[in-house]
């Protein structure tokens, strides 16, 4: 299975300046104009309910956008999430008589829980286990809402549910709701320019380039989960508190479709969508009532719809609204010339700083890597080398954490890493690229070497600050010759140049040792002569370099020491020239007689 | 001991029509790599046509089931054509959701046109069934068995000694090398889709006559085919029959030990505690990732 991402992206966010307070002035404006609005205009009765549907909906479809728009994963159990806040509002203030707010809060807390359970069982495996075991609670909930009479009341559903005494009439309540929309529409609004919202982008894009630049990928997609559950409470609590009244069919599969379909129809990746799509989706029925007068048919369009809108407006009406938008827009501009890169190389251990001892990697019978070691010394660049098939990708693999070893221990600077999963490593000291390129594509130049700068351990960036990681990340592609050009979205870089950014992506983090697999691959030799110079600076700075590759003038000339591979075992190491004249290797590479 | 031995033959009847469409999941996860939403569907539908031409219009039992397997092979290609062919090049998550899509489409669709109401289908035979010592074998339960069993003998035959089906596991496998040794990608596809469908429809018509013929009767059975691929190890033909019927007997079980409304809960609840204990199943999902 692939874990290329490569088109649930949604919106294109162009990299946004650090949000000033003054920016943010307008946004509350309106906002507070909506909630005066919405408290002093005299609705009748119907108008009421659909926005008070709208409002509440549209926060359970932020969710959503969260989820499977931010960080790539499914939810098909949204409605159950509501519904387990709808029900603990409902049952809270009607049988136990308890306090709205504290029952509102609960809805949330029970949602997060059930949320991030199901996390954690499924969110290893792949995104179809994903699907189905949401199904499967989406399901389960429903039996349970149906069945526990003596909780839910059963099929009758639960009524006169309780509201807050500050917000007794409806219209009251209604801007109530609005100002919660406002509230988390803002914070899911800023999410993406977050630590946390960087991370869930990068899992959505390419996750095993996420791992390897230090994001734990199997929490952020629990937190993603969690997020995305509890907005699904809080809505329910808020839907069950406007509407007085709560039964399990509001909360069926069918509902988690209308969900799910709200938030594609409007822009998966945006709040703004989600609120577009949700409007539509409530105000389309209304309009269109005959269709409701046949049982199924308004479901089977929206069935129908799910799969128009992913053949053919994959990223919404929103994302459809600002792609064309942006065409007009002339490009941000690419931020200040920057100081130099500064490389400082942690240099607490001794004098090597990767030590591999009897290093197995078996696939079944093949014994892809054999027993290995390898041990390179601080501040060199050191080659491994070998012909097709020798096992070099399959070392770095292990060694980088992709793979774990079957058996052998790994060292980086005196701290045993061999067990330890890819971020962790990361966080440790390691920093490598890849030889078939593993950029975020969805995101710019500078946003991906912002993703390499924020690893935790990086002592190159403050205290982590927005600005002290887009400094960084301008000072990396500065050095790699591709800072007037930040703000480019990944996609419009050539082959050469996107090497060059997954190299700056690497420096950012501030490495202890560098792995670079097959750096020269693909590139023209202009390229290469450039990759060289690159490798120069950057050894110039003392940082260590563990390289492979095929390009035996670029090793021989960069190398000082240099393993060489062949059928997983190590047949040679030692000074370069010395090794390239070694007999075993000459006749690995070019046959015996 | 009666009522075990009862309930032992029943589980295994259901559970080889969860074993069914569960080995159509996996065949169209092998042949695309991504999971068909609509699975069960193909069952729902097929079992309706079963209801129109059988039941509406009278027409006879075998007329009916051969029209009705035609028209899931029709269907088999359509879905094809109208929902995984054109995300062929997406990745796998816009394709689930369009599957999704289609599920949503087909169920309601049939609503649309059938109504709400549960219709009843007949089985094969006329005799009910037979006693045999304690146990009564029920004649539409010996029939699934026996299909079943005729079917995995079948798709074995057919995926290692014939050439069509070597070529499908080659597409499976490697569909770059495939379409370079001049096999068809596309009508192997193609191919996967319509077996898939005509195998779902197979399970949906033996199992219409057991509950009764219901929009809901799609999903049900998809979760359940779902759950046995996963207990089974995901991808794995084997894993698919044995987990399938797996469930079918804990089903039973719990249905007659534990509680009846939650019936539909135990596959559930056998499927999260092998995802958190045993998440690659009893054979084992073949998972590397080529970095």
């Amino acid at each position: 299975m692939s874990v290329e991402s490569d088109n649930m992206r949604g919106t294109v966010s162009t990299a946004r300046s650090r949000p000033a307070v003054l920016r943010h002035v307008p946004y509350f404006i309106a906002a507070a104009v909506l909630v005066m609005l919405a408290a002093s205009m005299q609705f009748d009765g119907y108008v009421l309910n659909i926005l008070l549907q709208a409002t509440t909906f549209s926060i359970a479809v932020f969710g959503v956008s969260v989820v499977l728009g931010l960080c790539g994963q499914i939810n098909l159990a949204q409605a159950a999430f509501f519904g387990l806040g709808a029900y603990a509002v409902g049952l809270g203030t009607t049988d136990l008589q308890m306090s709205y707010w504290l029952c509102l809060v609960a809805g949330c807390l029970v949602a997060i829980v059930a949320g991030a359970f199901l996390g954690m069982s499924t969110l290893r495996l792949g995104g179809h286990y994903l699907a189905m075991v949401t199904i499967s609670f989406q399901q389960i909930m429903t039996l349970v809402m149906i069945n526990a009479i003596w909780l839910t009341h059963g099929p009758d559903g639960v009524s006169r549910i309780g509201r807050p005494s500050l917000f007794a009439s409806s219209q009251s309540y209604l801007a109530f709701c609005v100002a919660a929309l406002a509230i988390v529409g803002y914070i899911v609004w800023h999410l993406p320019d977050t630590k946390l919202g960087r991370a869930m982008r990068a899992v959505r894009d390419n996750e095993l380039a996420a791992g390897v630049n230090g994001i734990d990928i199997f929490k952020t997609k629990v937190y993603a989960f969690a997020i995305c559950a509890m907005l699904g409470g809080l809505a329910g609590g808020l839907f069950a508190g406007g509407f007085a009244y709560v039964s399990p069919d509001q909360f069926s599969f069918a509902e988690s479709i209308v969900f799910l379909t709200m938030s594609l129809l409007g822009g998966v990746a945006s709040p703004i969508g989600s609120v577009i799509g949700t409007g539509l989706l409530i105000l389309i029925p209304e309009w269109l009532r005959f269709l409701k007068s046949v049982p199924g048919l308004y479901l089977a369009i929206y069935g129908l719809f799910v799969i128009l809108i992913i053949r053919f407006m994959p990223e919404g009406i929103w994302g459809f609204v600002t792609a064309g938008f942006d065409r007009w827009r002339t490009k941000t501009k690419a931020p200040p010339a920057v100081k130099p890169l500064q490389l400082k190389p942690a240099t607490t251990g001794g004098d090597i700083v990767l030590e591999v001892k009897g290093l197995s990697k078996h696939f079944g019978g093949l014994k892809a890597v054999d027993s290995v070691d390898i041990a390179v010394r601080r501040g060199g660049v050191h080659a491994l080398i070998g012909p097709n098939g020798s096992g070099k990708t399959t070392t770095l693999n292990v060694l980088s954490g992709l793979y774990k070893a079957t058996s052998g221990t790994i060292l980086l600077d005196g701290t045993d890493i061999t067990n330890m999963p890819p971020h962790q490593r990361t966080a440790a000291g390691l920093g490598r690229t890849f030889q078939n390129i593993r950029l975020f594509r969805s995101m710019t130049a500078l946003e991906n070497v912002e993703i390499g700068a924020e690893r935790s351990g990086n002592t190159m960036i403050g205290t982590g600050g927005h600005a002290a990681l887009t400094e960084r990340a301008m000072e990396a592609l500065t050095f790699v010759g591709l800072g007037n050009r930040a703000n480019e979205l990944i996609t419009s870089f050539s082959y050469g140049h996107q090497r060059l950014i997954e190299i700056a992506r690497a420096l950012a983090a501030n490495p202890t040792l560098l792995l670079l697999d097959e750096p020269a691959a693909g590139l023209n030799s202009t390229e290469k002569l450039e990759l060289h110079e690159l490798l120069k600076r950057i050894a110039a700075q003392g940082l260590t370099i563990l390289i492979i590759d095929h390009d035996m003038t670029l090793v021989s000339e960069a190398a000082q020491h240099i393993t060489v591979l062949n059928f997983g075992r190590r047949i040679a190491d030692g000074e370069s020239m010395a090794v390239l004249r070694h007999p075993d290797v000459v006749s690995a590479y070019l046959g015996s007689e | 001991m009666d009522l075990v031995l009862q309930l032992l033959f029943t589980g295994i009847g259901i559970g080889a029509v969860y074993a069914l469409v569960a080995l159509g999941f996996v065949l169209i996860f092998r042949a695309t790599n991504v999971v068909n939403f609509a699975q069960g569907e193909f069952s729902m539908v097929a079992a309706y046509l079963m209801v129109v031409f059988a039941v509406d219009l009278g027409w006879p039992y075998w007329l009916s089931f051969l029209i009705a397997l035609a028209g899931m092979a029709l269907l088999g290609m359509i879905f094809n054509l109208g929902v995984y062919y054109p995300l062929r090049h997406r990745s796998y998550l816009p394709v689930i959701i369009a599957t999704i899509g289609a599920s949503i489409l087909l169920a309601n669709s049939v609503l649309a046109i059938y109504g709400p109401q549960p219709q009843v289908l007949q089985g094969w035979f006329e005799t009910p069934g037979i006693q045999l010592g304690p146990v009564y074998l029920d004649s539409q339960y010996l029939l699934i068995i026996a299909v079943t069993i005729a079917l995995v003998i079948f798709n074995y035959w057919f995926f290692e000694h014939t050439l069509l089906g070597k070529k499908l596991q080659a597409t499976s496998q490697d569909k770059e090398m495939a379409s370079l040794l001049g096999i068809s990608v596309s009508t192997m596809i193609m191919i996967t889709f319509i077996y898939s469908a005509v195998l779902g429809g197979l399970a949906g018509i033996l199992v219409a006559p057991i509950l009764f013929v219901s929009i809901q009767m799609g999903s049900t059975i998809a979760l359940k085919a779902f759950a046995a691929t996963i207990i089974g190890g995901f991808g794995d033909v084997a894993g698919a029959i044995i987990g399938g019927l797996a469930l079918g007997v804990i089903e039973t079980f719990g249905a007659a030990y534990i509680s009846v409304p939650y019936k539909d809960g135990f596959a559930f609840l056998v499927l999260v505690a092998f995802l958190i204990f045993r998440p690659q199943g009893i054979f084992g999902e073949r998972v590397a990732e080529k970095a």
